[in-house]
């Protein structure tokens, strides 16, 4: 028989730390706290080595694996079903990909007519030269001399927005600019937040009011920037690769440094509270904080952040 | 009590010993006898005592007044450090474990890639105050590199590594206090985390140490009954009943063996159940923060599992 010391219990939300029960007691005590509660919100948790059901009525998918003819669990997460295919889904993982998915990434490394690609996913992804824009038209011919010049395209280090366009067998993501949306970014900061916080949206560029833009990209990398009006935005017609490729910021003016970083805290804050992503809340968030603060400052201060986040789920 | 008055004297003769300032205090207390001294006298007459501590006394207590088979009480905290992909805080007793786990991601490099499956890479640091008497141990210090790799060979038949091809899992372990039980806390520090971070893993790995004290089995030992008492350390998954890893860095007696690694496979099962809840819990608070308009999840219908 073992028995566990009860300790007084610290009132926080993740730790885990409660009183314990004998071994017997215990079994009873779980299932009310736990299951009952997750049956009523609609999705039901689990964590690995949790059978699921039998695998003659279903099928496996993401997050599980079959065992003596049991569909067991492999990630902590909910369960979901369509028709006959279980999966269960992480809660935190690294991104998935997807074809048509948009990403933010960054560039690690110059190999022969490719690129390697951060994209906060399990392996770099591969930007391939003949799927970038390239001066002098867009359907040309690549010629060794672009090869020799990749570097003046981009370079290590460089940040890019871009698309999902294909996978190679091994999972690896193949990604393509071929738009004028897409390409080399400047004029901002860079945010990470957990990927499952971004949900996928009618367009992920966005344009706060205060003069701000932003780049939702699908792998959780967010992108801030300046704000760039439609008609000046480079290569309309003529392709500008001069502007497309350019490693020197436009003149950001106070004010703006002032919102790109406000922005910036209120993504970092909202993620940090776990909350996901969308236009309307950060937009409620930005209003709020530019009425309750008494700099952007404040946003760094914990108990700041937690009444912002409270002021705005409370709407929802 | 008795042997208070007989101690009395002989401390404070040790006292005037070995200490010349604490010399005229002590005279001064066998004069007038008021009590800050007398607290002074004690100090001296428990550290005569240490010497010779009972891991078991007649009343069926530890030094640490737990019973023989009751576990340390246990702390997990998942909440997020830094950048991490995952992580978890564990604590049984005074030992605390702090692991970081990053991936799977793009390896750092090139030859560390394995074509079929992920690599997994551990590193394992030791606070320099985490024990008794402050210790600095290198990266490459022996101990350390064994414990790192006890870790990695218990997670790699765990860990579905064939998922994710070409990627590497970076498992970053910190060890922050110290007393005993010292892989039973990484491994199951390290089990959380990698849950935390969504890898996936087809079972929990739940580690508990255990030792014999003359002929009766004790389980999750402190540092000081580690040091006595013959010991070993036993990782199992509740799920397959598996065992992932035994290991034993002292003499123990080939009869005691089974009935001390029955125990602690026993006492696996008791872990998992903290660690499930602790899991599920967080799991809990992060889906309710999401909401409800969660695309999919919302619409699952709870009959037709069974």
């Amino acid at each position: 028989m073992i028995s566990f010391a009860s300790f007084p219990s610290k009132s926080h939300e993740i730790t885990y730390e409660e009183a314990r029960h004998h071994p017997n007691v215990k079994d009873d005590l779980m299932e009310f706290d736990d299951y009952e509660d997750f049956e009523s919100s609609g999705s039901r948790l689990t964590c690995p080595g949790e059978t699921l059901t039998s695998s003659q009525a279903y099928m496996r998918g993401h997050g599980t694996y079959v065992d003596n003819e049991e569909v067991i669990a492999s990630v902590a997460g909910t369960i979901e079903r369509v028709n006959k295919l279980v999966t269960v889904r992480a809660i935190r993982s690294r991104y998935n990909p997807e074809v048509g998915d948009l990403v933010v990434g960054r560039i690690t490394e110059v190999q022969p007519r490719r690129w390697k690609v951060d994209a906060h996913s399990r392996q770099d992804a591969v930007l391939m030269l003949s799927s970038v824009n390239l001066p002098g038209g867009v359907q040309r011919r690549k010629l060794e001399s672009d090869e020799l010049q990749m570097r003046g395209f981009f370079e290590e280090g460089d940040l890019l927005v871009a698309e999902v366009q294909a996978f190679f067998s091994d999972g690896a993501m193949s990604l393509h600019t071929r738009s004028l949306k897409y390409g080399k970014l400047r004029n901002g900061q860079l945010v990470v937040v957990p990927p499952i916080l971004v949900r996928r949206l009618k367009s992920h560029f966005l344009t706060l009011p205060c003069g701000v833009d932003l780049i939702l990209g699908l792998n959780g990398y967010i992108w801030v920037s300046k704000h760039v009006k439609e008609n000046e935005q480079e290569g309309e017609e003529g392709f500008d690769a001069e502007a497309v490729y350019s490693n020197v910021n436009d003149e950001i003016d106070e004010a703006t440094r002032t919102a790109i970083s406000r922005v910036m805290h209120i993504i970092r804050m909202l993620t940090s509270h776990f909350i996901p992503l969308t236009d309307t809340l950060l937009l409620e968030a930005y209003e709020w904080a530019i009425e309750h603060e008494t700099g952007v400052r404040d946003l760094l201060q914990q108990d700041f952040g937690d009444a912002l986040v409270a002021s705005i789920t409370a709407g929802r | 009590m008795d042997w208070g008055i007989a101690t009395l004297d002989t401390a404070a003769d040790i006292g005037m010993e070995l200490d010349a300032l604490c010399a005229p205090k002590l005279e001064q207390s066998s004069l007038s006898g008021d009590n800050s001294h007398t607290a002074h006298v004690i100090l001296y007459s428990s550290t005569i005592m240490a010497s010779r501590v009972e891991i078991l006394n007649e009343g069926g207590f530890r030094s640490d007044g737990r019973r023989q088979y009751e576990l340390r009480s246990i702390e997990i905290d998942l909440s997020q450090q830094g950048h991490a992909d995952g992580s978890a805080t564990f604590t049984h007793g005074l030992t605390q474990v702090l692991v970081s786990v990053f991936g799977p991601r793009e390896a750092k490099m090139r030859s560390q890639t394995i074509h079929d499956r992920a690599n997994i890479n551990v590193e394992l640091s030791i606070a320099a105050f985490s024990a008794g008497d402050r210790r600095k141990r290198s990266r490459g210090d022996k101990r350390v590199l064994e414990l790192a790799a006890a870790i990695k060979s218990t997670f790699e038949p765990v860990i579905q590594t064939s998922l994710y091809p070409r990627s590497q899992i970076d498992i970053f372990v910190q060890v922050v206090q110290q007393d005993g039980g010292l892989l039973q806390a990484c491994i199951n520090a390290t089990t959380v985390a990698l849950m935390s971070a969504g890898i996936p893993m087809i079972d929990f790995v739940c580690a508990v140490s255990g030792g014999v004290h003359s002929t009766s089995p004790l389980l999750d030992l402190t540092m000081l009954e580690e040091n006595d008492v013959p010991n070993l350390t036993v990782a199992m998954m509740p799920k397959t009943k598996k065992v992932s890893l035994v290991t034993m860095e002292t003499r123990l007696h080939v009869d005691r063996f089974e009935e001390v690694f029955k125990l602690a496979a026993e006492a696996g099962q008791a872990i998992h159940g903290e660690m499930k809840a602790a899991i599920l819990k967080w799991s809990k608070s992060l889906v309710k923060t999401m909401g409800q308009d969660r695309e999919g999840g919302g619409e699952m219908d709870d009959v037709g599992f069974e």
